[in-house]
């Protein structure tokens, strides 16, 4: 890294301490948080089109998976609701699984032609409706269960922490899926694939009520940090705060927010340790050379589609990871907050603005993004004021417009992708 | 007489929104097949140029409105279009200039253009958004239905009926005439020829004389035609929200890539599959199974396939299957 990059980095922090002093620190910290996951994320987006050329739009399925994971980990199990139908569900998803085996075993055993049609059909369909007489009994039972503050399954109360791993886990499980599907096709059927996989997950999230309360959201998801209501009665920390000169409101929100800064900043420094060895590895130079010419590289006898697959898988691991600590962080999943915009395509411009193929350029391409996109409304909002000043108070065209500044940051990342790509396709940090 | 009357409940529940919904579809597709197959790349500002290009309609409509002119019982939305159309052309052959003819020039990947795309899909949402709010707006106004269940069933004397609406007229009749105007002109007019020269072999037609930017203005301006009425009828047939726009793109995606990319009557086709699986899937059959059992045998829940917000797995798992099977679509992509 060059002084001009660090340079960048430093800017950034004058940036924070910046919003730390004129708006509050509680906020710069809360910013600062947010934007250590959203430096994850591209890190996640940036193995799979930095490192490889592969197109995903699908962030926002692996970033829920996450948030699942997060649930599925911390929660409490609730005892009645796996008596009231717990084994009959798990029985259910086993019974769905053996049909999919079952039709992909019709296909490759049975000779092409209209027998093999109507057999997969037939295991299939009737496959489904068995599927669906197992599980919906076990899904009401499950969802009548205290409805207004359980009514689903629970999590295994393991501490949360561990589902960073298991978000990790699970959205490499969708991405093998995934991939195995659309890699090894045109590049952009990975693309609407992805899209695809990503706005089901949500529609998961969102109805299967049993797994993870739906739109009911599952709030109260247990901490790796303490609690600030513990810490202000503690009375250690009142005198840490007095002698520090702090308000102790502000000072128990100051320090879980830094204990959370503290645990991101060592994920992000282990996944930026293991993509810059990844990287310069030769298994990092051979993708780099599948990513520049494709053919050659087959033509050297590497497995091109394998290696995507494989490179794929990892990306969105690390999607799952920053979606399980953004849910941690929240300390609340809410599926109908997921919006693609947000959690697939401004990962995007962080990747192209900071640098695609260039680990330190996502980073700052996550801090710098994350940044612009919250700051942008109140910047926005100041220079409408500003500029409309001399318009009458109740001028309906003001109004409007001061309405419409919480839209402007759709429009500035738009713009900033778009000049970017354009006059610095390499992006602020370039790669090497 | 069951028999009948499970038909015209399956027509009005399922037949035709489904239809409606499918030529709403298939008009969008085939602007995604068309751009696929001249411009080279997976356009998926789509979604939010129809966007943009219905609320232009809409404030057109709510300006003819406020001066009093209307073509009842038809919307005011139909004498809207033209000037919509003329905007979103305006705005299209803008973005062409602005962003994507530079990529053509210097012959970028196609990958580099579909990033482009996501910045003027960005850019469109915010503008959108800025201008006519993020909320739902009505627009259509006359008459509602050409005719009601209730006045079928007592025209035909059965349980059941259909309501036909007119918006749902509209949208097919619509869509006829424009497919129709649209396969004309690419088979038998001169310029549709070289759009299709120019989709199945770039350096040939660049070879006998085509000029590519020509071909270029051309598919923009029907892109603009085909999205602006496509959103117009969605907007009519439902209600217009941003954000309903924006995710319209899976569908219209999955439709242009089960018809074969770059195929525009494999669009039209794969909206309608898309549409009938979407609408038939998420529909509660109950009734129309009633109908036709022995009452030992009807169900007892709703018979219904997967709850309504899975529309857009529907989508996907056709996708999905489509990948698999045949990866160039049910008809043969990637030539107009």
């Amino acid at each position: 890294m060059s002084l001009r990059h660090a340079s960048y980095f430093a800017i950034m922090a004058v940036l924070l301490v910046g919003v730390g002093w004129l708006q509050s620190w509680s906020v710069a910290m809360g910013l600062f948080n947010m934007c250590l996951i959203s430096a994850i994320m591209a890190l996640g987006v940036n193995i799979q089109w930095g490192y490889a050329g592969l197109f995903s739009v699908g962030t926002m399925g692996f970033v829920a998976l996450g948030g699942l994971a997060a649930v599925l980990t911390s929660m409490p199990p609730v005892p009645a609701a796996w008596s009231a139908g717990g084994l009959r569900v798990l029985a259910a998803l086993a019974l769905g699984a053996v049909v999919i085996l079952a039709s992909v075993l019709v296909y490759r055993t049975m000779a092409k032609g209209i027998g093999r049609a109507v057999a997969l059909t037939i295991t299939i369909v009737v496959g489904f409706f068995v599927y669906r007489a197992v599980l919906d009994p076990a899904v009401d039972a499950i969802e009548g269960v205290n409805t207004a503050a359980e009514g689903y399954l629970g999590g295994m109360g393991l501490p949360i922490v561990l589902s960073w791993a298991v978000g990790g886990l699970l959205a490499a499980g969708a991405a093998w899926v995934i991939g195995k599907i659309s890699l090894g096709l045109r590049s952009d059927y990975l693309a609407i694939a992805t899209l695809g996989i990503a706005e089901t997950i949500i529609a998961i999230l969102k109805n299967e009520d049993w797994l993870s309360r739906g739109v009911k959201n599952v709030n109260g998801l247990p901490r790796p940090v303490p609690y600030e209501v513990d810490l202000q009665q503690s009375a250690e920390f009142l005198i840490w705060a007095d002698r520090l000169g702090l308000d102790p409101v502000e000072a128990s929100s100051l320090f879980v927010k830094a204990c959370y800064a503290v645990i991101f900043i060592v994920v992000l420094a282990l996944i930026m340790w293991l993509s810059e060895r990844a990287w310069n590895s030769p298994w990092g130079r051979m993708m780099r050379a599948i990513r520049d010419n494709e053919t050659a590289a087959r033509a050297m006898g590497k497995n091109v589609t394998k290696r995507h697959l494989q490179v794929f898988i990892l990306g969105s691991a690390v999607c799952g990871i920053a979606g399980a600590m953004l849910t941690t962080l929240d300390g609340l999943l809410t599926p109908g907050t997921y919006q693609p915009l947000r959690f697939t395509f401004l990962i995007w411009v962080m990747v192209i603005v900071g640098g695609s193929g260039n680990n330190w350029g996502a980073v700052l391409g996550g801090f710098l993004v994350w940044f612009l996109w919250i700051e942008v409304e109140p910047i926005g909002l100041w220079l409408i004021t500003n500029l409309t000043a001399t318009m009458p108070e109740d001028s309906a065209i003001r109004l409007h417009l001061i309405d419409g500044a919480a839209h402007m940051r759709l429009l500035t990342m738009g713009l900033i992708l778009l000049l970017v790509l354009r006059f610095a396709p390499r992006g602020l940090i370039p790669e090497k | 007489m069951d028999a009948l009357n499970a038909i015209v409940l399956l027509s009005n529940f399922v037949l035709l929104p489904a239809v409606s919904y499918g030529s709403q579809l298939a008009l969008g597709a085939l602007g995604i097949t068309l751009i696929y197959g001249i411009l080279r790349f997976s356009h998926f500002a789509h979604g939010d140029v129809m966007a943009f290009a219905t609320m232009a309609v809409i404030l057109v409509t709510w300006w003819l409105q406020g001066m009093g002119v209307s073509i009842d019982p038809l919307p005011t939305a139909l004498l809207a279009l033209p000037f919509g159309i003329a905007i979103t052309a305006l705005l299209l052959l803008g973005t062409d200039r602005a962003v994507y003819r530079f990529y053509r020039k210097v012959r970028a990947a196609p990958i580099v253009v579909v990033m482009a795309s996501l910045g003027v899909m960005f850019v469109l949402n915010g503008l959108v958004r800025l201008i006519i709010g993020p909320d739902d707006q009505h627009f259509a106004d006359g008459a509602r239905f050409l005719f009601t269940v209730r006045e079928f069933r007592e025209f035909t004397g059965l349980d059941e009926g259909i309501g036909l609406r007119v918006s749902q007229l509209i949208t097919i009749v619509v869509t006829l005439v424009v497919v129709a105007a649209l396969f004309w002109f690419l088979n038998r007019t001169r310029s549709g020829k070289s759009m299709r020269a120019f989709s199945d072999n770039e350096d040939l037609a660049l070879l006998s004389g085509i000029n590519p930017e020509r071909v270029v203005t051309v598919t923009w301006l029907i892109v603009a035609v085909l999205v602006t009425v496509a959103g117009t009828l969605y907007g009519l047939d439902k209600s217009f929200k941003p954000f309903t726009y924006f995710q319209l793109l899976l569908p219209m995606f999955a439709s242009a890539i089960l018809g074969g990319l770059g195929n525009p009557l494999g669009a039209v086709a794969g909206a309608y599959v898309i549409a009938l699986s979407e609408v038939g899937v998420t529909y509660a059959f109950r009734k129309f199974l009633q109908y036709l059992l022995p009452e030992n045998l009807e169900p007892s829940g709703l018979a219904q396939l997967l709850s309504t917000d899975y529309k857009f797995a529907v989508s996907f798992v056709l996708l999905v299957l489509v990948l698999l099977f045949r990866p160039t679509g049910l008809f043969r992509g990637q030539s107009i």
